[in-house]
């Protein structure tokens, strides 16, 4: 497969991460198949309303961070 | 004997057993050790999700946040900068803006950093967080974040996981005495006494990870606690006798035989 130009480049969950450009936060959580209710998104260390997931387009060297709940005391 | 509820912020509790969720075998241990402790309130950590290695179940489709009150914890930051953005992370995932306040100065004894404790609870009281800190069992420490608007203090009993119950009781009678926010004593709990004796000395609530989810067989500790807290609580409620150096008879002293 010939490597997409339109893609870009995002650090989600401190990783890098190859989207397509354009991309809308929404699709990446689908993508990673994560339901909204469960996490909450960062954004370029701002927290992300839910409300605004389907708004927010991502860009080139934006910092993603995922969360969820897990066992703890 | 009627006793008020365990009131936190403006939410009201029946139970005064606050249970973590770390250090099960599983979610379904999880949800069965926390269905019988009794608890209202569960305490979880907040993390990435992991990308690569999706699980298909979330701690969350087993404690189902419409029947438990769900308290993130700041577990893992050893800054005010963090714990701050951990609580406003957790509070958009929608269980509400109730958060355990946990920032470590010590990585051997998990000692609460209180200084940076202090500095995150201002703003995250600020914020409109309803503030639950972990704290040392120091009077001055607890009564500062009550003046800085805290929704109650919780200081250890001993060190996290230590299983070592209250090693200051002294110090939390003091903070019990000097406190109009609730006292939950949190960490370092080991068994039902230790539970038992915080409910004794007058706090209002216990809150533990370790002593259940350690324990041989969770579930049948996670019951002893629910009773330890009851019994405790109605001991204290009920009005103990003093102390005393000699010995004072039970028995009449007239009427002996010949």
């Amino acid at each position: 497969m010939s490597e997409n130009l339109d893609q870009i480049t995002i650090q989600l969950n401190g990783e890098s991460h190859r989207i397509d450009g354009d991309s809308g936060l929404m699709a990446l959580i689908s993508a990673l198949k994560l339901k909204p209710k469960r996490i909450a998104v960062e954004l370029n260390r701002e927290v992300v309303p839910k409300a605004e997931y389907d708004k927010i387009v991502l860009k080139n060297g934006d910092v993603v961070e995922i969360i969820n709940f897990v066992g703890g005391g | 004997m009627q006793d008020t509820p365990l009131k936190i912020g403006d939410r009201s509790f029946k139970s005064r057993l606050i249970v973590g969720t770390g250090k099960y075998k599983d979610f379904a241990e999880t949800r069965r050790a926390v269905e019988e402790s009794g608890a209202e309130i569960v305490t979880v950590a907040v993390r990435r999700v992991n990308i690569t290695a999706r699980d298909k179940e979330n701690l969350l489709d087993f404690i189902d946040p419409e029947r438990w009150q769900i308290l993130p914890n700041t577990a893992g930051c050893y800054t005010a900068e963090e714990a701050i953005r951990t609580c406003r992370l957790a509070r958009e995932a929608g269980v509400g803006s109730i958060v355990k306040l946990e920032i470590i100065g010590d990585q051997k004894t998990l000692f609460p950093d209180v200084p940076a404790t202090i500095d995150a609870a201002k703003i995250l009281v600020k914020e409109g967080f309803t503030v639950l800190p972990y704290i040392t069992d120091d009077p001055v420490a607890c009564r500062r974040l009550e003046e800085i608007g805290c929704a109650a203090v919780m200081p250890l009993a001993a060190p996290i996981g230590s299983g070592l119950g209250i090693r200051n009781p002294f110090n939390i009678k003091i903070i019990i005495e000097q406190a109009k926010v609730p006292v939950i004593v949190d960490a370092g709990v080991g068994t039902a006494s230790d539970a038992a004796i915080a409910m004794e000395l007058g706090c209002d609530g216990v809150l533990m990870n370790t002593a259940i989810a350690g324990a041989k067989d969770p579930i049948a500790m996670a019951r002893a606690m629910r009773l330890a807290i009851e019994a405790g609580r109605l001991a204290f409620l009920a009005g103990r006798i003093d102390r005393k150096l000699h010995a004072s008879a039970s028995s009449p002293l007239t009427g002996l035989i010949g």
